[in-house]
């Protein structure tokens, strides 16, 4: 059996790969025979004899020399250059180690950081838990990964809340040259970091917090299908920011309340919790 | 399990060939699967089959706890088979017991058969098989849900694992028995099928079987397996099905 693809070496949907899910890409599911017509086997497929499989679940995608299989979902892989938001899961002398979604956790060096740090000072800057925006810097053979917080925009999150989408519905958030995002930006006033690793950092008033929330749910559910953009903007100018919503002043309370507004994002899972004094 | 307590035996094959719900040698229980139903994990998948009801949820590749366990080359799956209390008709107690260790020992080695763990090195694949309900075939409905909650969370490997139980009832070759069949038949056969490469990654058998028997059971078994081959196939599908939005999220 050969293999076609490597590790961290699978091709992610970026930008110009799914901007068309629906084109003449054809969905194709692990162990199906994928027509090869004399490409090699690429990333996210197998060889067997002379016969070309898929070995994961996404979009057939032919790129000559090879034929390809874009995965329409599983856990972050990471690629230098990228921004990510991460969480810090422990704490050690000179570095800490960061949940990226990655399949590993990813060590934060304290020479990466901006701070003057002293070795077993790490735990006066980052906490366990605490939130932050790094870039991924390098990847090496055995899967470690190596993350900065050097960098314009990198850096300890405070405040706001934090929403995951799948990875492989990134492209889609930011849209086509950035569309989505600026539509969701301009309609809920809240103020968005995106990580490639489809943690989504949310920060403004709650209203726009929320609004920008659900907009993000309505694009994880519905991001393999066509039309997305046109259907988040109608979503958003339907709901004016004057809808009663929890944490609403006191005189909204009084006001028989819609039971279907709760449901709106989803409560607690995918944030994260108020960040502490520093 | 052989006969159990005092009860009489009932007549599990009619002369004309039907068994007590009514189904033919060769037929399966109804089986639906939904791809997906959970939120949390990186993919999951509900299983209902006959009366199982089974949930399945994948995390990972993710980091290995406990560390020793961790392999520098590939990623070690982690396979959890576990029935609810309620599960049966008399209370289950809960917990880890030697047969739902063998289960999630032989599940977990069945998968590790097919998915492409050398592409994850230092990391664990956990599958979680929540037995909600159950009816004879939980191993079978474990490895159906599970496997399709792997293809769901993007997991790469050479194919789905189709699983099912051949047994021998009233002196016949059955599929798929249900709970009174494995109860008090002669024999129980589950298997799990590689449908690209034919290869079997999971056999077991209780009870008696001549060769010639066994060998008719595996075939009515491989058989199937492509049945309900088709059926995990089409879950996903449905799950990922491109066609334009319908108005209704999910």
């Amino acid at each position: 059996m050969s293999r076609g693809h490597r590790p961290g070496h699978r091709g992610r949907g970026r930008e110009e790969s799914s901007s068309h899910p629906s084109g003449d890409r054809i969905l194709v599911l692990p162990g199906e025979e994928v027509p090869a017509r004399g490409l090699k086997p690429g990333p996210g497929t197998y060889r067997v004899g002379g016969k070309v499989y898929a070995c994961v679940l996404g979009l057939l995608s032919p790129a000559p020399p090879v034929i390809q299989v874009i995965p329409l979902s599983g856990r972050y892989v990471p690629k230098p250059g990228d921004v990510v938001v991460g969480t810090v899961t422990d704490v050690q002398g000179t570095f800490w180690l960061l949940d990226i979604g990655a399949p590993r956790w990813a060590p934060l060096h304290m020479t990466g950081t901006p701070w003057k740090i002293d070795v077993g000072e790490t735990d006066r800057y980052l906490h366990v838990g605490d939130a932050v925006v790094v870039q991924v810097e390098n990847l090496d053979p055995t899967g470690r990964i190596g993350v900065t917080m050097l960098g314009e925009k990198l850096g300890k999150l405070e405040g706001g809340t934090i929403v995951r989408v799948s990875p492989a519905r990134v492209p889609r958030v930011v849209g086509r040259g950035g569309s989505m995002i600026q539509s969701i930006t301009r309609l809920t006033g809240a103020e968005i970091t995106i990580g490639q690793n489809g943690r989504i950092w949310i920060d403004g008033p709650p209203e726009a917090i929320r609004r920008a929330s659900e907009a993000l749910r309505l694009i994880e559910e519905n991001g393999h299908r066509p039309g997305l953009t046109d259907r988040v903007e109608a979503y958003l100018l339907a709901t004016t920011p004057t809808d009663p919503v929890d944490g609403a002043p006191p005189d909204a309370s009084d006001r028989p309340r819609d039971p279907a507004e709760r449901d709106g994002p989803s409560g607690p899972e995918g944030t994260a919790p108020p960040f502490g004094e520093p | 399990m052989g006969n159990v307590g005092a009860k009489e035996t009932p007549v599990l094959l009619t002369p004309d060939g039907r068994r007590i719900d009514g189904r033919r040698l060769d037929e399966l229980r109804t089986l639906q699967i939904q791809a997906g139903p959970l939120r949390q994990a990186d993919g999951s998948a509900f299983v209902e089959w006959g009366a199982n009801k089974v949930m399945a949820a994948v995390y990972g590749p993710r980091e290995v706890h406990p560390r020793h366990l961790q392999q520098n080359d590939r990623a070690v799956i982690q396979c959890k088979y576990n029935m609810a209390a309620f599960s049966v008709d008399e209370r289950k107690r809960p917990g880890l017991d030697r047969r739902s260790q063998e289960i999630s020992k032989v599940i977990g080695e069945a998968f590790q058969s097919v998915v492409f763990t050398e592409e994850f090195p230092r990391t664990s694949i956990d599958v979680y098989i929540e037995v909600l309900q159950a009816n004879a075939g939980t191993r079978c409905a474990g490895l159906v849900a599970g496997s399709v909650a792997l293809a769901d969370a993007g997991i790469p490997m050479a194919d789905l694992l189709p699983a099912v139980a051949v047994g021998k009832i009233g002196g016949s070759i059955a599929l798929d028995l249900k709970k009174e069949e494995d109860n008090f038949g002669e024999a129980d056969l589950p298997m799990a099928l590689v449908p690209q490469s034919g290869r079997l990654v999971l056999l077991q058998m209780e009870g008696h079987m001549t060769e010639e028997e066994l060998s008719r059971a595996l075939d009515l078994g491989v058989a199937g397996c492509r049945e309900i081959y088709e059926k995990m196939k089409a879950a996903l599908r449905d799950r990922y099905s491109l066609a334009p939005m319908s108005g209704v999220a999910r």
